[in-house]
């Protein structure tokens, strides 16, 4: 429990250090745009290929479990949709980017530490804490949102393509489902769980990869301890926020 | 001059520096020298603050730096340039982004001005055409070299070496340690190098400190090092084969 607590206090000090007034501003943008290409862009790709086969199996799983004549084919689109907006794009994308972005956080800034490049800077005089994590913490903030919209855009995309190919569902039907009912408050509760999970895989993995010691192997344990403690801050965090926002 | 009073630093309750005091003499290059282990790098980074001292003072000229708070350290900072044992380029960047770094943080210079102050640095430690490089892309001794032009690229008043020569073979080695000399004297630094390599003692070894356990034994310079009474440093010096062979023939 003192470990725990000693941690928790270790994080809040390095957050409040992150937070503080940056030396050189334009550097920090320029470090912050590097980011957002490198934690971002980079992030389409999988979250794209994930989310397109998440909404096809959906879309599957949903028509073969209400194959009842008393439920409207519709409702395999507008179940489609809900699924894709309330739950999956949000949270399976931040646990996908908590593996694969958090472990590259933890790892990069945990092999500056042990290289001493994180003393290099703090020899120079500069916020270390600062330079390395605000930016991601920016990047993901202003990134994971998009990747998030992406996911449901092609999530609902995936569903459409396998619902009528395999004949499960009309074109007319998926689409009619999707506009069913919608209630535009569901991307707003997607897109605050999305912020929430986005500062969550960019400190926790920071704070782990800072505060390493030793050398290779201890960098990829932090980078394990990264994606599992992001992991479960996620889901966590998941009730919590659903709790708070839905009920 | 730099002044270290009664500094005390454990890890684990393990005691790496005990009440060590000792003077770095200015416009000099002073050493550290002592067997791996003994407490160096522990006292080299608590002079410069990367470590916290459990207790004691550190002193630049007459300003108490362990005392200061971080703003006003990074100000101390500003005159300070640092050599790591590996260097510690940054990965990301190439070897002028490295050396630009610290202009880039702390001067408003033009862009043109500090192009020229890089290349000057470079060509300082001959480094050529290497600009674009990665440090993934250079050698030890080009690593070593590209290091020692980011340190003193902002005129630092004070040099930090830490084991500038390992992982290097001799000749590369001697000339690092003529480099850090001959900037020591252009710059009028006062420099701190910590090293085991007898070799760049005889060579550079303006002030000698020899450390054990975390206790400073013996203070002297190269010429009195030789006949040194301190058993312990004796072993550390005629170590190898040669060495002892030479001392027991008296020569």
């Amino acid at each position: 429990m003192i470990k725990f607590l000693t941690e928790l206090g270790r994080y809040f000090l390095m957050l409040k250090k992150v937070f503080s007034i940056p030396e050189k501003p334009a550097l920090y943008y320029k470090q912050t745009m590097h980011e957002l290409v490198y934690l971002g862009f980079n992030s389409i790709g999988i979250i794209t290929i994930i989310s397109f086969f998440m909404g096809a199996v959906i879309t599957l799983q949903t028509a073969y479990n209400t194959e009842n004549p008393i439920y409207p084919t519709y409702l395999i689109g507008l179940g489609c949709r809900d699924s894709i907006i309330l739950e999956f794009s949000s949270t399976i994308t931040a646990l996908i980017l908590a593996g694969k972005v958090g472990s590259n956080i933890a790892s990069e800034i945990g092999t500056m530490r042990v290289t001493e490049q994180i003393d290099a800077l703090e020899m120079m005089g500069v916020n270390s804490t600062s330079y390395l994590i605000l930016p991601k913490i920016i990047a993901t903030l202003l990134f994971n949102p998009f990747l998030t919209l992406i996911s449901i855009s092609v999530g609902i995309l995936g569903g459409w393509i396998a619902g009528t190919l395999a004949g499960v569902v009309t074109s007319e039907d998926f689409i009619y489902g999707i506009q069913y009912a919608f209630i535009p408050y569901y991307i707003t509760y997607s897109m605050i769980k999305t912020l929430f999970f986005a500062f969550i895989i960019s400190s926790v993995s920071a704070f782990q990869g800072y505060f390493v010691e030793g050398g290779s192997l201890e960098v990829g344990r932090a980078s394990t301890k990264a994606v599992v403690y992001s992991s479960l801050l996620i889901l966590l965090f998941n009730v919590i926020l659903t709790q708070l926002l839905l009920s | 001059m730099i002044r270290v009073l009664n500094l005390d630093k454990s890890f684990n309750a393990k005691k790496v520096l005990d009440n060590v005091s000792v003077t770095f003499e200015p416009g000099k290059t002073n050493l550290i020298i002592g067997r791996s282990g003994s407490g160096k790098t522990v006292l080299l980074k608590s002079i410069v603050g990367l470590h916290e001292p459990d207790s004691g003072e550190v002193w630049f000229e007459d300003i108490l730096f362990n005392n200061l708070d971080f703003n006003s350290k990074k100000e101390i900072r500003k005159q300070m340039g640092m050599l790591f044992q590996g260097s510690a380029l940054f990965d990301s960047l190439t070897v002028e982004q490295n050396v630009r770094f610290p202009l880039d943080m702390f001067t408003s210079k033009s862009m043109q001005e500090k192009t020229d102050r890089v290349n000057f640095c470079l060509n300082r430690v001959n480094i050529i055409n290497a600009n674009k490089l990665f440090p993934s892309e250079l050698s030890g001794g080009m690593k070593k070299r590209v290091a020692i032009a980011r340190a003193i690229s902002l005129n630092p008043k004070y040099l930090f070496c830490d084991e500038p020569n390992s992982g290097l073979d001799p000749l590369t080695a001697i000339l690092i340690d003529e480099l850090i000399k001959e900037l020591t004297e252009e710059y009028s630094m006062t420099t701190i190098v910590n090293t085991h390599d007898m070799n760049s003692v005889m060579e550079i070894g303006e002030k000698i400190v020899f450390i054990n356990e975390g206790l400073i034994c013996w203070e002297g310079s190269k010429h009195e090092i030789l006949n040194s009474d301190c058993e312990i440093l004796n072993d550390f010096v005629f170590a190898n084969a040669l060495a002892k062979q030479l001392k027991s023939s008296g020569k």
